[in-house]
């Protein structure tokens, strides 16, 4: 449901145009329903698993049994769970309002046309897009270090003693920059492909008009991209939701800060794999599935009404 | 993070006919408002610098010198990749050829189904269309690592985690590739052109193959580079999938050498970490650079119609 406004409007048989008018039939499954296979294998049959799955518990004694919602009302009171939700919804508020402002901004300053060498800011930015999760996260890991880090050079060099960035309180500091750091280009990208669409009658009658370049951006740009905001957005979300890739690659570096449970996502991992619980597993991945859902459905109601 | 976060760059609505040539043109540029900028590529761009330079350190170079800059002396960039290579019986090369494995197949493959499925969806009118938009847009919302312990016991049912199958079939389906290839399809071919293909009798295979194929080729290129990244950088899956390092991607193989050294007693090889994490991104980095024309155009074409 994350992206009906672009999607599927009303009026408007698919995303970009008229289909072309046949007479219905099946003929169209040839082409989509290898898609629709592979689909049906690795999304429709795991979520349906995984919701059977949520209903049973495996005991010592008794072995597999039916015990209806037990499990959700297990994970409802789970204190461990409700602390790795906290975390990435404080990060869900911090780092994502950050990235995207500064994408937004990036995009502008691209955008308006008074930059030198745009074209190199541009592919520069999103650069780190390209770059693994684990490469960053080990890049950024080794530059915190005060081993060999910079963070460790700069304290030498300056003889002060920063605050580690691997510490407990700046932990999730830490990591919101490595994320920052691998999705601003992208987002950027996202806003600026979106800008570059928007007719330049618009912005002339505009300046005719006596409007300044403030005043273009919040009443011509940003609404203009509205529908890419609200995507992005919705991505960012369920990226914090997912939180996993990060904290766990740092956690040999910090593990008495980054616990298995760190993120509700790491926490399903480790119940399942550590744990052999898959049954508890699957039940907190739903719930932050549902979670998920919810708040990138209110995001779009909401994006796509406001303004 | 997620795989559905990367694709979605074309997904945006956009005002019709727009072109703004004129408008641009007598632009006053502006320093600052560059400079600033400047500090966003800086900040993108340090890291990638740290690694190049930290590439030419050994072991102990790494330890004891300053991070941003070369050690004294030392340039032992060669012998950290000859020694990358060669580590534990030539592990990262086998590491680099599954890597290349997963993206060919999972990564091509996702690009022809999304190809097929999204001219399918545009072009043909047929019983279960709007079902399966429904579905494919509702399943995207579902986070992919709720997927992931279901898959895995699913595929360990059937006897393939720990295979390249268990990794590769998770990566065949790229939602966002379908949306993109959909929206793509429907502004690049012209109807008219099918109807004349079908009244020379054309089969409707050999019409898309022959006619469509080359007309959606900005889509594709754009699709295959994305799913090429999303497979490339893929942590998660074959973390949980794969427990024999002889099927590892470099991803999990590095990441492996990482924790090496956090385990009392066993070798420390940061730079081998180093080098073989530059040796990982440089591939995507060059194809990024080099087919920038081509995925940019893809990624306003995606945007422009509609």
């Amino acid at each position: 449901m994350a992206l009906p406004q672009v999607a599927a409007r009303p009026a408007d048989p698919g995303p970009a145009g008229p289909v072309r008018r046949r007479r219905r039939s099946w003929g169209g499954w040839r082409f989509v329903g290898p898609f629709m296979l592979v689909f049906a294998l690795v999304f429709l049959a795991p979520i349906g698993y995984s919701i059977y799955l949520s209903l049973f518990r495996n005991r010592l004694i008794g072995g597999n049994s039916f015990v209806g919602l037990d499990n959700y009302t297990q994970a409802l009171q789970d204190s461990q769970f409700w602390a790795a939700f906290g975390r990435v919804a404080l990060f869900l508020v911090v780092q994502v309002p950050i990235m995207l402002f500064l994408a937004l901004l990036v995009a502008l300053a691209i955008d308006s046309g008074r930059l030198y060498g745009k074209a190199f800011f541009r592919v520069a930015i999103f650069l780190p897009y390209a770059v693994p999760a684990v490469v960053a996260t080990l890049m950024w890991g080794f530059m915190y270090g005060s081993q060999f880090g910079l963070v460790g050079n700069i304290n030498d060099a300056l003889h002060v003693s920063l605050p580690d960035p691997l510490g407990a309180s700046l932990v999730l500091t830490s990591i919101g920059n490595i994320v920052t750091w691998e999705f601003v280009g992208y987002n950027m990208l996202i806003f600026y492909s979106a800008l570059r669409v928007v007719p330049s009658s618009l912005y002339e009658s505009a300046e005719i008009d006596g409007a300044g370049q403030f005043r273009i951006i919040t009443a011509i740009k940003l609404p203009a991209i509205r529908g890419a905001l609200v995507i992005a957005t919705i991505f960012s979300v369920i990226g914090s939701f997912q939180l996993f890739n990060e904290p766990a690659i740092l956690r040999p570096l910090a593990r008495n800060v980054l616990t298995t449970g760190y993120t509700p996502n790491m926490y399903a991992y480790s119940l399942s794999f550590s744990g052999q619980q898959y049954n508890y597993a699957a039940t907190v991945a739903i719930i932050m599935g549902v979670i998920t859902m919810i708040i990138a459905y209110v995001v779009q109601l909401r994006g796509t009404r406001e303004i | 993070m997620t795989t559905a976060v990367r694709s979605s760059a074309r997904t945006q609505k956009a005002a019709p006919g727009a072109t703004r040539r004129p408008y641009r043109r007598n632009k006053r540029r502006s320093l600052t408002l560059t400079l600033l900028t400047a500090l966003v590529a800086i900040y993108s761009l340090i890291p990638l610098v740290w690694l190049v330079i930290n590439a030419t350190k050994t072991q102990q170079g790494l330890l004891n010198s300053f991070g941003l800059w070369f050690a004294d002396g030392q340039f032992a960039l060669w012998d950290n990749i000859q020694q990358t290579l060669t580590y534990d019986n030539g592990v990262f090369v086998r590491w680099l050829g599954n890597t290349v494995l997963y993206v060919a197949v999972g990564a091509g493959g996702a690009t022809a189904l999304a190809t097929v499925a999204g001219y399918g969806l545009a072009k043909f009118d047929f019983v279960g269309r709007r079902g399966v938009f429904a579905v494919v847009i509702g399943a995207v919302a579902v986070p992919g690592t709720a997927l992931a312990v279901p898959t895995f016991l699913m595929f360990s049912k059937m006897g393939i985690t720990n295979t390249p199958w268990s990794v590769i079939i998770p990566s065949l389906v790229s939602p966002f590739g379908l949306y993109l290839m959909w929206s793509f399809s429907a502004s690049a071919i012209p109807d008219e052109m099918l109807e004349a293909a079908r009244i020379d009798g054309a089969g409707e295979f050999r019409t898309f193959f022959r006619i469509c194929v080359p007309l959606l080729a900005p889509g594709i290129v754009t699709v295959l580079l994305f799913s090429m990244v999303a497979t490339w950088n893929n942590y998660f899956l074959p973390l949980i999938m794969l427990k024999d390092p002889q099927w590892y991607p470099l991803t999990i193989g590095l990441n492996s050498w990482n924790d090496q050294a956090a385990t009392a007693g066993s070798q420390a090889v940061f730079n081998l970490v180093i080098t073989g994490s530059l040796l990982t991104i440089l591939p995507l980095l060059t194809a990024f650079l080099i087919l920038q024309r081509y995925w940019q155009s893809g990624l306003a074409a995606g945007g422009v119609k509609e």
